[in-house]
Order: structure tokens, then C-alpha cells, then sequence
């Protein structure tokens, strides 16, 4: 690190101007986003005093309390399903003897990563299609099969890195003090993984509740989730309780990814 | 403490030419452990001395179960253990590392073994109280694992490792992540547990003057074999390999020639003439070229004209307090250190550049096998 102390970005000319534009792009909208949420009046470009009337409103609203429910349930359920199987795949490839294959599981649990958004949502479209003209299911199955899909390698990779850097000679010791491998599992390995799976449960979440695309393209009618319908809405009448709406969706995933950030850095 | 001769007592660990090959990526082997046979006995502090790299760890885990032999096998009180995994081994291990569970307390830790054992709560709380005042922690019992210092992790190491009352404690290294005040009261604290646990104890350790002053017996190793093993006493005044001699304490070699031999005895002709009578490894019938060993604490300086052994001039004198380092010139060639212990009224009479004699003290020579 010689020149650790000397080199610094932010002597480079115009590091900070492009910094400030980069921040305010990005966070304009969303600042003016929330205050028009506040508005008095109908519009959401102007101003016309403080209010909670838009917020009032969205809340009493039935279509948004259904598909605020749905999303919390379908992400409740992904991210459940999700981490516990991302769990299951975290300690198969860190805690065995590497094996043939085991590159292709790593490639296997992380493809969603890779491949484009959409070209899954398609896929999986055409997919469920075939299997509701042969069952004749519409529930919502297909929403929570496809969010815990996509929904895996996200939880996977905090738990994965936990894994990684946890002291194994903790499970050797654990073994040496006649433990069984189930019980130094449940009373070692385990306690000290929490933090990773909680942090794979909120990831996996986060992921399940914002998404768009892959929903859009398997809900069945009627199956609205708190983005779809939004997106919805804004192609036709935009009110600021669309913005109220926004507001709490944006502070609800701050929330949560804020708490995630804590619990993985912490008790390291 | 009467000294009871643990020579009588059972074996408790047999190795019985056991191996290890790593099968590294590619090609390449390694040996850890090369046909190693060694009888452990029942309450015996027994040391595994050697340098980094030697298979000192590697032999303890196989005892543990943590890995397998590549060949041989290893008997606990007789019986072959390979079928047992390591959870099923009445052998317990204090890691280097410690290894202690972060998030339990001291005395969780403690109690992990016995509970997982099946014994009641009542006997595992009793027997944890009880392993506490043995290492002198009774008021850190409710402390977290990170909340203590590394002296104490260490004693709540040892602890748990000795609250189940293994029939083999294995110690890796346990000592070495002390200070030096530390690590000379955890080896009396070592001494005095083990006396009063009557447990055995495979100690590993790189540092010759702990193995001297804490073992029953000493297995020294290097490259994955054992090259003697004995007494600290035997292993210190009777090195029988060239590597044994040079690892522990300070050494004179000398090269000579075979006179004659009986059992455990032969005649060398040193350079300049003198013939000595000197100590023979077990089994070893020279002839012709030796090598012989005299510690510097074994011989003595005199003035020139006196009956001597070697004669040389003074090139030296080194004064470290305690004792004196005279180093001589061999007209022979070569150097020779003698060792003096000082005391009052025996300031050196001796002078940089004088001609001066080396006198042995009986028995001091050793032949080596080499
Ligand atoms: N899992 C392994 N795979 C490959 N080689 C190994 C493995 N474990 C140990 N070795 C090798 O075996 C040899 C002996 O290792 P071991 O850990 O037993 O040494 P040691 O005497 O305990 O050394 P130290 O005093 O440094 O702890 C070394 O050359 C080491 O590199
Ligand atoms: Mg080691």
C-alpha cells in the first residue's frame, strides 16, 4: 500500500462535480417523488401545500390493500422457500469435499443472476401457460414458484459468504466433543449462520417484493401484486397517491436492506 | 510428589507404522507422517518436539479422528480406533487456535462435551463449577468467549477439553500464542493438571526448553519421522541423530574414528590424539568414521600443560550472566564452545588468545548415528 496515503480519487479534476451530478440524477426524482406525495392538490408537479391526504387515501384504498397483501404474502413465502433451500445449497458446496460437478451446481444456483430478467419471465410464461391449459390451475402457485426461483440465488450468496468465512475448526471441535454431525450442525454451525440466513431471508424479500417484470408476465387475472398495480395505474389517471404509495414502498425496502446491511457487517 | 515409574503402565496410544499422504492438486505428494511408531503410556506427559512441518498436527488428528491413515493403525488401550469417527473417541483436543464457541459462554463451552455426552444437567452444571476452579476462572463463568483475554481463552480451552475426562488430552501447540511470562506459568499450571487429572497428554510443541522442562518423555520429530524418543535427560545428554542434537540446546561436534566397541560404549580417537569413551545410540555398531556430540556443559577449560582432552587457543569469551561462553580455536581446526557456570570468587583466569586445554567430564561424548 505504498501510495495508499498519497493517491486519492477525489483529487482527480472534476471528481467531485461528476459525484454531484451523479447524486442528484439519481436522487432528485425520487426526493421529488416523496414531496409530491405530500401535496394538497391533484397534481404531481405542483405545489400546493402539505398534506396526508394522499396517504389517507391509498390506505383506504381496497385494490391497494389487496395487492400490497398479495406482494407480502408471495414475498413471505419466496423468501422462506428461497433461503431455505439457498441454506441447504450453501452448506452442500462449502462444507463437502469439493466433487465432480460442483462447479456446474455453483453455475446452476447462480444462472438467475446472469440471465436477462425478461427472457425469464418469458420462459416461465410459455412454461406455466402449457401446464394451466393441461391442469386448468390458475391460483397462485405460478407467482410463488417463480419468485422462490428467482429468489434462491440472492438468498444463497450472504449465507454462502458466512459459510465461507466461518473457523471450521469450530465444527472440528464440536465433533471432538463427541457432538454428532446433526448436533454440531444445530448447535454450532447453525447459531453462528443466522446472521447469514437472516440476511438472505431479507434479500431474498427485497428481490421477491420489487419485482416487475417476471410477475407481470405469470399473474393470472387478478392477481395484482402492490408493482403491478402501480404500473398499472400510472397508465392511466397519475394522482399523488401514487406517489404515497411509492413513498411507503421505497421506505419499506429501505428499511429492510438498511437491517441487512447491519446484521452482516456486524458480529463478524 | 513421589515419583512413580510410568515405564509399568499400560499403553494407552499405539501407533503402529502409521503414514500420511497428502494427495495435493496434480502430481504432487506429501508425506506427512512416514511409518511412525510410537507407544504412548497411560498418564504419561508426553511431548511431540519438533520443527514446523514435521507432522506434529497431522499425527494428532489421526489420534483425534479427524483424518484418516494412509497406512498402520492406532490403538487406544489395545483396541483399533479406525472404525470410530471422532465424536465416538474418548479423546479430547485443545486446538491452537483454541477454537472456542463464540457464542456461548465460558461456561456453555465447558459444559458443551458433557452435554453432549447426555449427561444430566445437574452433573454437567456441577462438573463445569468444578473445571472452572480447576483453571482458576470461577468468576468469569457467564463471560462471553470474546469477552476474556487470550491467556484465559486459553484455560477455558483446556477446561473443555478436560471436562468429559478423556482417556488421551491431545494438546496442539496450546502455549504458543502466549507471552513468555504466560506460557512459564500455563506450563506449571500444565504440569499440575495433568498431576492432578491423571489424564495422558500428547503435547505438541516446537520449542525444545518446553518440552525439556514439561515431559515425561520426548518424541522428536522432523519430515514426518520419529527420530528418538526418551527421557528429556536421555534426549538431551544422548542425542542420537545429528538433527536431535542440533534441535535441542547448543552442541560440539567432533569427527573421530572407531577404536574399538562393546554394547553401548566405544572408544573414538578424536583429532589431536585423545581417545574418549563414548555413549552409542541403541543398536548401532560403528566403525570406521563417527561423529561425537559433547554439550558444552560437559566439558571444561584449563590452562595450557594440564591433562586435556582437545587443545586450542581462547578466540572468545562471551559472559551472559549466569554462565560463561569460552570458545576455542581447535588446533585441529573446527571450534569448540565450553560452557562455565559462574559464581562468586570464579572470575575468568582465562585471557582472549591464550593456549588452553578442554577437559571432558566422564561420559560426555555421544556418538551419533549418521
Ligand atoms: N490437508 C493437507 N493437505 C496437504 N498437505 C497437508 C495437509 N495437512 C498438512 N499437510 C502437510 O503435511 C506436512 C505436515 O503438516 P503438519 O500440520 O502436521 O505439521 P506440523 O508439524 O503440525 O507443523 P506446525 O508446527 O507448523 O503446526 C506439511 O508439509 C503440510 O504442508
Ligand atoms: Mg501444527
Amino acid at each position: 500500500m505504498a501510495n495508499a496515503g498519497n493517491f486519492s480519487v477525489r483529487r482527480l479534476t472534476g471528481f467531485t462535480t461528476i459525484a454531484i451530478i451523479c447524486f442528484l440524477s439519481l436522487y432528485t426524482p425520487i426526493l421529488t417523488l416523496v414531496i409530491f406525495s405530500f401535496n394538497a392538490g391533484t397534481s404531481i408537479a405542483i405545489w400546493e401545500g402539505f398534506s396526508w391526504r394522499w396517504y389517507e387515501r391509498a390506505w383506504a384504498n381496497e385494490q391497494v390493500q389487496e395487492a400490497a397483501l398479495r406482494s407480502l404474502q408471495i414475498a413471505s413465502f419466496a423468501a422462506i422457500v428461497a433461503t431455505t433451500f439457498a441454506t441447504m445449497a450453501a452448506i452442500a458446496t462449502t462444507r463437502t469435499r469439493p466433487f465432480r460437478g460442483l462447479t456446474a451446481i455453483y453455475a446452476f444456483v447462480n444462472t438467475p443472476l446472469m440471465v436477462p430478467e425478461i427472457v425469464t419471465a418469458i420462459a416461465l410464461l410459455i412454461f406455466f401457460a402449457s401446464i394451466k391449459v393441461a391442469t386448468g390451475y390458475t391460483g397462485l402457485g405460478y407467482l410463488l414458484a417463480a419468485h422462490t426461483a428467482f429468489c434462491i440465488p440472492f438468498a444463497y450468496l450472504p449465507i454462502r459468504a458466512r459459510l465461507e468465512s466461518m473457523d471450521l475448526t469450530l465444527e472440528t471441535a464440536a465433533a471432538d466433543l463427541y457432538a454428532t454431525p446433526w448436533r454440531a450442525f444445530t448447535r454450532v454451525t447453525l447459531p453462528l449462520l443466522w446472521p447469514g440466513i437472516i440476511g438472505g431471508l431479507m434479500l431474498a424479500f427485497v428481490i421477491s417484493l420489487d419485482d416487475v417484470v417476471i410477475t407481470e408476465l405469470v399473474k393470472s387475472a387478478g392477481q395484482e401484486t402492490l408493482p403491478t398495480y402501480m404500473l398499472g395505474q400510472f397508465r392511466r389517471v397519475v394522482t399523488p397517491e401514487m406517489n404515497a404509495i411509492s413513498a411507503v414502498f421505497l421506505g419499506i425496502s429501505i428499511l429492510i436492506v438498511t437491517l441487512f446491511f447491519f446484521l452482516t457487517r456486524k458480529r463478524n | 510428589m513421589p515419583e512413580v515409574d510410568k515405564a509399568d503402565r499400560r499403553p494407552a496410544i499405539e501407533a503402529k507404522n502409521v503414514s500420511k499422504v497428502f494427495q495435493g492438486a496434480a502430481q504432487d505428494r506429501v508425506t506427512a507422517l512416514d511409518a511412525v511408531s510410537v507407544t504412548i503410556r497411560e498418564n504419561e506427559f508426553f511431548t511431540l518436539l519438533g520443527p514446523s512441518g514435521c507432522g506434529k498436527t497431522t499425527l494428532l488428528r489421526l489420534i483425534a479422528g479427524f483424518d484418516f491413515p494412509t497406512e498402520g493403525e492406532i490403538l487406544l488401550y489395545g483396541e483399533d480406533i479406525a472404525p470410530l469417527p471422532p465424536h465416538k473417541r474418548p479423546v479430547n483436543t485443545v486446538f491452537q487456535s483454541y477454537a472456542l464457541f463464540p457464542h456461548m459462554t465460558v461456561g456453555q463451552n465447558i459444559g458443551f462435551g458433557l452435554e453432549m455426552l447426555g449427561k444430566s444437567k445437574a452433573e454437567t452444571a456441577a462438573r463445569v463449577d468444578q473445571m472452572l476452579k480447576l483453571v482458576q476462572m470461577q468468576e468469569l463463568k457467564n463471560r462471553r468467549t470474546s469477552q476474556i483475554s487470550g491467556g484465559q481463552q486459553q484455560r477455558v480451552a483446556l477446561a473443555r477439553a478436560l471436562a468429559p475426562h478423556p482417556k488421551v488430552l491431545l494438546l496442539d501447540e496450546p502455549l504458543s500464542a502466549l507471552d513468555y511470562k504466560l506460557r512459564k506459568e500455563m506450563q506449571i499450571e500444565l504440569k499440575r493438571l495433568q498431576h492432578e487429572t491423571g489424564i495422558t497428554f500428547i503435547f505438541v510443541t516446537q520449542d525444545q526448553e518446553e518440552a525439556l522442562t514439561m515431559s515425561d518423555r520426548i518424541a522428536v520429530m522432523s519430515r514426518g519421522k520419529i527420530l528418538q524418543i526418551g527421557s528429556p535427560r536421555e534426549i538431551y545428554d544422548r542425542p542420537a541423530e545429528r538433527f536431535v542434537a542440533n534441535f535441542i540446546g547448543e552442541t560440539n561436534f567432533l569427527e573421530g574414528d572407531t577404536v574399538s566397541t562393546q554394547a553401548d560404549r566405544a572408544m573414538v580417537r578424536l583429532p589431536g590424539g585423545a581417545t574418549v569413551d563414548a555413549g552409542l545410540p541403541q543398536g548401532l555398531k560403528p566403525s570406521g568414521k563417527v561423529t561425537v556430540v559433547v554439550r558444552p556443559e560437559h566439558a571444561d577449560i584449563v590452562k595450557a600443560g594440564q591433562p586435556a582432552t582437545l587443545a586450542g587457543a581462547l578466540s572468545n569469551i562471551v559472559y551472559f550472566g549466569t554462565d560463561t561462553h569460552f570458545h576455542v580455536a581447535l588446533d585441529t581446526g573446527g571450534e569448540f564452545i565450553v560452557r562455565h557456570q559462574n559464581s562468586r570468587g570464579n572470575e575468568s583466569a582465562f585471557a582472549v588468545g591464550e593456549k588452553v586445554g578442554i577437559a571432558f567430564e566422564p561420559d560426555a561424548a555421544q556418538v551419533l548415528r549418521d
